[in-house]
């Protein structure tokens, strides 16, 4: 008889070690879908995790890439870690990344074609600003009428992307772009060009604002009042009453907070590598962020590394694309795969396994 | 306004066929919720459905075929979840996402060949005597099988819940897995066979939308229907007639959104076609605004069998 055992406190061994594990188990059966797909798996496996770092030909042009990648993706993690650990579940970080971007833009666009040093600091603030009042929905809702936030939030990732195909050929279309749908290019707009900070390393401002937000969020976690009351909320949510934590606000902070970081990955994305508003310009950053937290345990250095092995997989993705013509959706399934053998394995930190019957 | 081409008897007979793939859905997580989980993997469900369905529908001509094989599909991707859920103790948010980016890239993984491809699909069946009726026979009783399956379906959902001792099992371990669990119902075993009925359910209402109201197969062509189901359960507070009620109401209202597109209204496209979000936030809000309505005590509770 195999019986699990509640642990006392989560093992912190295990707690390090089920990623690496999940890691290892997402890569034997992706390897068996590779095989599966007549791919050769090891080679398959090879061009996704090594060869953008390592090969000589990609790398030049990969581990750029690996930072563009990872920003985004970090600092949309790093807010949605902060409200899954109170027991928050905002799942429409794509939505808010959507209404970030249109919201950045929009503050550059109005200006147009004026130069002034005001006008990336005033986009920051409108992003951030556009990501924070997508999540102030669900949050008012839920606070005010006990709605279901995770329903709301998801379900505003569609209005947004309305939105966004309303503005790339309305509101924002460019005015010398022959009629063709999308915004000008702000790559082209010097003030509201969020470029490399260091020449060819991929470091753009959003990046920087990722690692500010790793840190920020682990001081506050492990430092601040906030941050306990987060923790205390989601584990002991009675204990939090009593203790006289205003769930109220903490819900709005949660959501405020993951939605104003999410905001403003999709306005540094705009402003950078994307470059213009157009009708597909989400690519699904804000649902794979939610992998990147959980594979990172919900801690901010955890998240910075799970940020920056799922970049990984964007780009070796890609790459096994051009040379092996493995299907783009492999990649997908090859991230959710990882999600899920996270959450089984995810057990063995809160239980232990016991052989015979129980005394 | 002038509204040409809006009949409402074809108003009605679409709406039907729009609201299917929703109730089907809705009707598998009510039963799946009732027992005291919360599988947010519908829409990856749905899809994988959508796929199976489709590729069995084209390799052997029969549409029966097909929404057979999607609800086996769904019924096994349901057991991932459950399994999950069940054994390895994981949260069910967590895993229900999981289950849809999973469901996700297999479909499209799969699906890729058949794209372009039209597929056999179901022909109407006229019910004798009713669909002779004039105005409510085509409005009514002239629709594929699948949709008066889905509402027998509901009706065999609503009976077995209320009047049968396995419906009030599943209830009781929905509301309380402890007390259920000491009366010596098998809390897992229940909670894994209303998990893959769920399953089989959202596979069926994902095939209906790529054999029927398409009939073709797009990546990620289920669009949302299944976090719409997820909301429709709510909406329903958990009881199966409900849950019809309001598909058929979501039903209509993109029905109605798709005719004013056609018929060129002066609202633009994008705003018709987030209305049905819209909407039903709204009504997610008037029912969550009133207070307790009957959700299962234990959904979304983990249940740990301490000896």
């Amino acid at each position: 008889m195999i019986r699990f055992e509640k642990r006392l406190a989560p093992s912190r061994t295990t707690t390090i070690l089920t990623p690496i594990i999940a890691v290892i188990l997402t890569m034997i059966a992706g390897g068996i879908m590779f095989a599966a797909l007549g791919k050769d798996p090891f080679e398959a496996i090879r061009i996704i995790f090594w060869d953008p770092l390592f090969d000589e030909n990609f790398a030049s042009y990969s581990r750029p890439q690996l930072l563009v990648k990872a920003g985004p993706l970090i600092l949309i993690a790093i807010g949605l870690s902060v409200g899954f650990k109170a027991g928050i579940w905002n799942i429409g970080a794509e939505g808010q990344y959507i209404m970030g971007a249109i919201f950045g833009a929009a503050a550059a666009l109005a200006v147009y074609p004026a130069e002034s040093p005001f006008i990336f600091p005033a986009m920051i603030i409108a992003g951030a600003f556009g990501g924070w009042l997508w999540a102030m929905i669900p949050a008012v809702l839920r606070t005010k009428f006990k709605t279901n936030e995770i329903l709301v939030s998801l379900m505003l990732v569609y209005v947004a992307e309305s939105i966004l195909a309303s503005v790339a050929q309305g509101l924002l279309k460019n005015p010398d772009g022959y009629g063709f749908p999308g915004s000008r290019n702000l790559q082209q707009y010097p003030s509201a060009f969020n470029g490399e900070v260091i020449a060819n390393s991929g470091m753009h401002w959003g990046v920087i604002s990722a690692f500010i937000a790793v840190i920020f969020t682990y001081v506050m976690m492990t430092r601040h009042i906030r941050g306990f009351e987060v923790r205390l909320m989601g584990e002991a949510p009675k204990a939090a009453q009593f203790a006289g934590v205003s769930t109220t606000r903490l819900i709005v902070f949660c959501l405020g907070f993951s939605g104003a970081l999410a905001g403003l990955a999709g306005m540094f994305e705009v402003a950078g590598p994307a470059g213009q508003i157009t009708i597909d310009f989400n690519s699904g950053y804000g649902f794979t962020a939610i992998i990147v937290a959980f594979l990172g345990r919900l801690h901010p250095v955890g998240i910075l590394l799970a940020g920056l092995l799922m970049a990984l997989t964007y780009i070796g993705g890609e790459l096994a694309q051009l040379m092996l013509g493995l299907p783009g959706a492999s990649i997908q399934l090859f991230q959710g795969m990882l999600l899920l053998f996270l959450l089984a394995t995810d057990m063995f930190t809160n239980y232990r396994i016991r052989l015979g019957a129980a005394q | 306004m002038d509204l040409p081409g809006i009949s409402p008897v074809l108003l009605i007979a679409s709406l039907m066929v729009s609201a299917t793939p929703i109730l089907l859905a809705a009707i598998g997580e009510t039963v799946v919720e009732k027992s005291g989980v919360l599988n947010l993997g519908v829409e990856g469900m749905m899809i994988v459905g959508a796929v199976v369905g489709f590729i069995t529908a084209v390799n052997t001509t029969s549409p029966a075929l097909g929404f057979v094989t999607a609800a086996i599909a769904g019924a096994l991707l349901s057991t991932i979840f459950a399994t999950l859920v069940l054994f390895f103790k994981s949260n069910q948010v967590a895993t229900g996402l999981g289950l849809t980016l999973v469901g996700l890239g297999i479909s499209a993984l799969l699906g890729k060949p058949y794209e372009g491809i039209k597929s056999p699909t179901l022909q109407a069946f006229e019910i004798p005597v009713l669909s002779d009726i004039p105005v409510l026979g085509p409005m009514l009783f002239s629709h594929d099988p699948m949709v008066y399956i889905s509402i027998l379906i509901v009706a065999a959902v609503w009976f077995v819940l209320k009047y049968t001792r396995i419906g009030l099992v599943l209830r009781a371990v929905g509301e309380n897995h402890d007390a259920a669990h000491a009366l010596g119902y098998k809390v897992i075993r229940i909670r894994f066979m209303a998990i893959m009925f769920g399953g089989a359910c959202a596979g069926l209402g994902g095939a209906y939308i790529s054999l029927v109201r398409v009939p073709q197969w797009t990546e990620g062509m289920t669009a949302g229907a299944g976090w719409i189901a997820l909301a429709i359960v709510v909406f329903a507070s958990w009881k199966p007639w409900r849950a019809l009620l309001g598909a058929y109401l979501f039903g209509g209202i993109t029905v109605l959104q798709l005719n004013l597109q056609a018929a060129g209204v002066a609202i633009p496209v994008e705003y018709l076609s987030m209305s049905p979000f819209l909407i039903t936030i709204l009504v997610l809000v008037i029912i969550s605004a009133k207070g307790n309505h009957g959700a299962p005590a234990s959904l979304g509770r983990l249940f740990h069998a301490s000896n």
